[in-house]
């Protein structure tokens, strides 16, 4: 088995690297220090996120999962035919989850569920060579889920429930590559949206072959955000009836894309756990970021994205050492869903090779604390975004990009 | 176990200080070499073109896009250079000031009018700031001049406030001068320049053509003393004082690079105000063409009163019998009285020029070929009738033609002086260059390729034509941040060449073109 998994991830690691639009996997420390699998393993109430199927099978009668991570997350930029080079300087992410489920009956189990699946935080010097594409951009979205399962056999269960999500977006770019103020002052917009609801669902089922071997699916629905009546606040604009920019609102819709997962988790040796998961985030969905300007002399923004749907590979294991302590280590590949000719530095994200380690301390028999690590190694990547246009003209921007992020998770487990 | 935890944060600590890094960074030591080249302490030394002159005025903005200050960064990624210092206007106004009073006006602005059109104006959303009593204080690593020839650059008391009223010293330089005796090579060498450029001869050739010719060519003067502002340099005066600033500027062993001389009537100063731009219908060109006819033979009867045969009245009356014909029509010149053509104007030729400045207005009510006035009309009423006007009524004839002034106009001999002198300047230039072994840039192929197709860059292409064209900015002579951006990569390429080097050219795309702005009066 080892070896199958040492094999599997060469071949993985060798292959054309592609790292994942604004989807933000850290929905469990556990599940993160196994590489962020879980659609299979039945551990924590950590299973409200990746297959609420699974919560029937935890023996406790109430578990609640809670963390945190800390996102470190940075990308370099430069164009060496223009001696160009630009550094992120972005905040740190802060991703949580809360997950709780009760078991009514031998059959049933009701949980609820918040987290933030999908997320973005990227902000580069004010004016760099790229900040008519953009200069910052926070995108957060919280989804709040309520929960059923339901045992159907002793093989078979069923899971899921509505989801409420509450988004927000800030972001900021220069009107265009040269239009500023009489004194030199770069014309920008940022445009400004919050509380924006919109509701989605997931389901999930697991099957439990023998004691040992379980298999699980889920999927998570596409959610539209659609902003309306957001503010856009135009600045530095020349007082010029040829660049008629005054603040407005705006209406605009951001997908956060479907999500399938489908995984297996086998346990073996007693003290050990294996688990893999394969991911498909339906990427497609995002074919271009329009911003319609509620004053008509002022021309719609059309940002062509035309991501492709993108796939994890995922793997994980787990040794409880002792018990008191469980050491985790996983592994996934998560390809971009970004194509060629369309890599934005408002996402600049391509494929990446991730690293994961995690550790439960169990405090007491009920209590038990969770750490885990994500090292993400991303390639340089030579890139370019060719759907800027200026006066019906391509502009494309290209460059060399290098992105790097680390993530610190902790978090706490309960069960009663 | 539990001790290896609480080191687990500092682990992780230890991880994040690691910034992403590229395999070859740009700011790494060796990724771009300076060659043979030293950029460590760069000077520039030149006229308004240096300085970052635009839109008819010296303003911040405009000399933070000036060509050595775009090269001065880029030269600052290749290798560890000074700060290049600029002396910088107070306010992007422009305009200057002398003890309080505005001395130079404002820049120009792209406005658009009641009638909807965008034109230039002349901007006023602000007061200018600058005052010339306010002594910068250097040394300043860009020592462009707006305003200074050849000659200025060696002439003492260039920078000396009580000449600005006399018109012996420039504002420009009074402000930044070292001292008021100092010159401006004297403020060049005295910071030990590594690198230089040196574009200076465009206003030996400019002042005359943008006055349209009004000056003098003082080709054969060789005492610049005597030369009015709006005169053609002497080629020998040139070549003397420029070759003589090249040997003082590489005497310790500074590298640099030279710029020759633009055919000055490719610019939008010249070339965006068409001399055909008479345009008639088709009654109102038989009706000047009747004018004119009335004129020929109003001259031929004077003429032959005042004793001269018929056949010589005939022959020199013939060339005002201009015809003209619908569609557009070349303008009247006014030229010198002279035996051969004792009324003093003609029509213009295909080659000729009109200046930017020329009063469009005028242009079309009679200026450059007729005012019809009631009193004339009725000169020519009587004359097809027959009759014979009386002599007052035919000067009244003689005086309606209104051909456009010296000033207003580049002919075919002016435009002649200024190519013969350029020509000789650039041969001067080129010449030193490579007895010297310096960087050469043809900015004169540069802008003569902006006049013919233009320049492309990633989202279009540049050209020479006024105000859309987005080379050239609202003066019709200066360059827009993305001409003067073109014309750094014109001079790093030509340093690449010479030196050895490969500093990193500029996106061209990345700077702007003519300022929009509707604080206008």
């Amino acid at each position: 088995m080892k070896k199958l998994l040492l094999l599997t991830v060469f071949t993985l690691a060798t292959a054309v690297t592609y790292a994942g639009g604004y989807r933000v996997s850290l929905q469990g420390q556990r599940a993160l220090g196994m590489g962020h699998t879980g659609v299979a393993v039945v551990n924590s109430a950590e299973l409200g996120f990746f297959n609420p199927s699974g919560l029937v099978y935890l023996e406790n009668k109430l578990n609640i999962s809670a963390g945190v991570s800390a996102v470190f997350s940075d990308t370099v930029w430069q164009n060496d035919e223009f001696g160009q080079m630009a550094r992120t300087d972005s905040p740190v992410g802060t991703p949580f989850y809360l997950y709780a489920s009760y078991k009514v009956t031998d059959w049933l189990a009701l949980g609820l569920s918040a987290y933030t699946p999908y997320g973005s935080s990227v902000a580069w010097e004010d004016d760099w060579a790229g900040s008519h594409l953009v200069n910052n951009i926070e995108l957060q979205a919280i989804y709040v889920q309520a929960l059923a399962s339901v045992k159907l056999s002793k093989y078979l269960s069923v899971g899921g429930g509505p989801i409420y999500v509450n988004g927000s977006v800030n972001f900021n770019r220069n009107l265009n590559r040269t239009l500023t103020d009489i004194d030199g002052n770069r014309s920008n917009v940022t445009v400004d949206a919050s509380g924006v609801a919109a509701w989605g669902w997931s389901a999930g089922a697991m099957f439990t072959a023998t004691e040992k071997l379980r298999v699980g699916f889920n999927y998570r629905s596409e959610i539209i955000i659609e902003a309306e009546d957001g503010d856009a606040i135009f600045n530095n604009i020349p007082n010029s009836p040829l660049t008629p920019f005054a603040n407005t609102n705006f209406d605009a819709s951001l997908p956060l894309p479907a999500e399938l997962a489908v995984g297996l988790s086998y346990q073996f040796l007693d003290k050990w756990l294996f688990a893999f998961d394969y991911n498909q985030t339906l990427w497609s969905v995002y074919e271009s970021l329009d911003l319609d300007f509620e004053n008509p002399g002022i021309p719609d923004s059309e940002n062509a994205r035309n991501y492709k749907n993108s796939s994890v590979y995922r793997f994980g294991l787990q040794f409880e050492a002792t018990d008191r302590f469980t050491l985790r280590g996983g592994y996934y590949f998560d390809e971009s869903p970004v194509q060629s000719g369309y890599f934005a530095p408002e996402t600049p994200r391509n494929d990446s090779n991730n690293f994961t380690g995690g550790i439960s301390f169990n405090v007491n028999d009920r209590f038990a604390i969770d750490a885990a690590v994500l090292y993400s190694r991303f390639d340089e990547i030579e890139a370019s975004y060719d759907f800027y246009f200026e006066n019906g003209q391509a502009a494309p921007f290209e460059g060399i990009y290098k992105n790097s992020a680390i993530t610190l998770g902790l978090g706490v487990s309960y069960k009663l | 176990m539990k001790n290896y935890i609480k080191f687990l944060p500092f682990l992780a600590m230890g991880f994040l200080s690691c910034e992403p890094e590229l395999d070859n960074p740009i700011d790494e030591a060796d990724f771009y070499t300076a060659g043979e080249a030293d950029f460590s302490n760069y000077v520039a030394l030149g006229n308004s073109l240096t300085a970052g002159y635009a839109d008819g005025a010296l303003y911040i903005t405009g000399q933070e896009n000036s060509y050595p200050n775009i090269m001065a960064q880029q030269f600052a990624k290749v290798q560890v250079t000074n700060d290049f210092t600029q002396p910088l206007m107070a306010d992007n106004a422009g305009g200057l000031l002398l003890g309080g009073t505005q001395i130079l006006s404002n820049r120009r602005v792209l406005a658009v009018g009641a009638n909807g059109n965008p034109s230039p104006q002349i901007y006023s959303g602000m007061l200018p700031t600058t005052d010339i009593t306010n002594v910068l204080s250097g040394p300043f690593n860009n020592l462009g001049v707006p305003g200074a020839k050849s000659y200025h650059l060696g002439f003492q008391g260039y920078g000396n406030i009580a000449g600005v009223p006399l018109g012996t010293a420039n504002p420009y330089f009074v402000r930044f001068a070292s001292a008021p005796q100092a010159t401006v090579i004297e403020d060049a060498l005295a910071q030990n320049p590594t690198f230089f450029s040196l574009w200076i001869g465009n206003n030996d050739v400019l002042g005359y053509a943008t006055n349209g010719g009004a000056g003098v060519d003082q080709t054969g003067n060789l005492d610049p003393g005597t030369y009015g502002a709006n005169d053609i340099t002497d080629p020998n005066v040139f070549a003397s004082v420029y070759s003589s600033m090249v040997t003082a500027l590489i005497t310790n062993g500074a590298d640099g690079v030279l710029m020759n001389i633009p055919d000055v009537t490719t610019i939008p100063y010249f070339t965006t105000i068409p001399n055909n731009a008479l345009v008639l219908d088709t009654e109102t060109a038989a009706n000047l063409t009747g004018f004119f006819q009335a004129v020929a033979g109003i001259f031929a009867q004077g003429a032959i009163r005042d004793g001269a045969s018929p056949q010589q009245a005939q022959a020199l009356a013939a060339q005002y019998a201009i015809s003209f014909s619908a569609g557009p029509n070349r303008f009247l010149i006014d030229v010198p009285v002279s035996q051969m053509n004792p009324l003093g104007f003609r029509q213009m030729t295909e080659e000729e020029l009109l200046v930017l400045t020329i009063n469009q207005q005028a242009l079309t009510q009679g200026y450059g070929s007729v005012v019809l006035t009631p009193e004339v009309m009725q000169v020519l009423g009587l004359l097809q009738q027959g009759g014979q006007p009386t002599p007052e009524q035919a000067q009244l004839v003689l005086n309606a033609v209104s051909g456009i002034d010296d000033k207003d106009a580049l002919d075919n001999e002016e435009i002649e002086n200024i190519a013969v002198a350029t020509a000789a300047y650039n041969a001067t230039i080129k010449g030193l260059a490579q007895e010297k072994g310096l960087a050469f840039v043809d900015i004169r192929a540069l802008i003569n390729q902006l006049a013919n197709g233009g320049i492309a860059f990633d989202a279009g292409t540049i050209n020479a034509t006024f105000v859309t064209g987005g080379a050239f900015s609202l003066d019709g002579v200066h360059a827009t941040p993305r001409g003067y951006a073109a014309i750094a990569n014109a001079i790093l390429e030509s340093i690449n060449t010479t030196y050895g080097s490969t500093v990193p050219k500029v996106n061209i795309g990345n700077y702007g073109t003519v300022t929009l702005s509707n604080d206008v009066q």
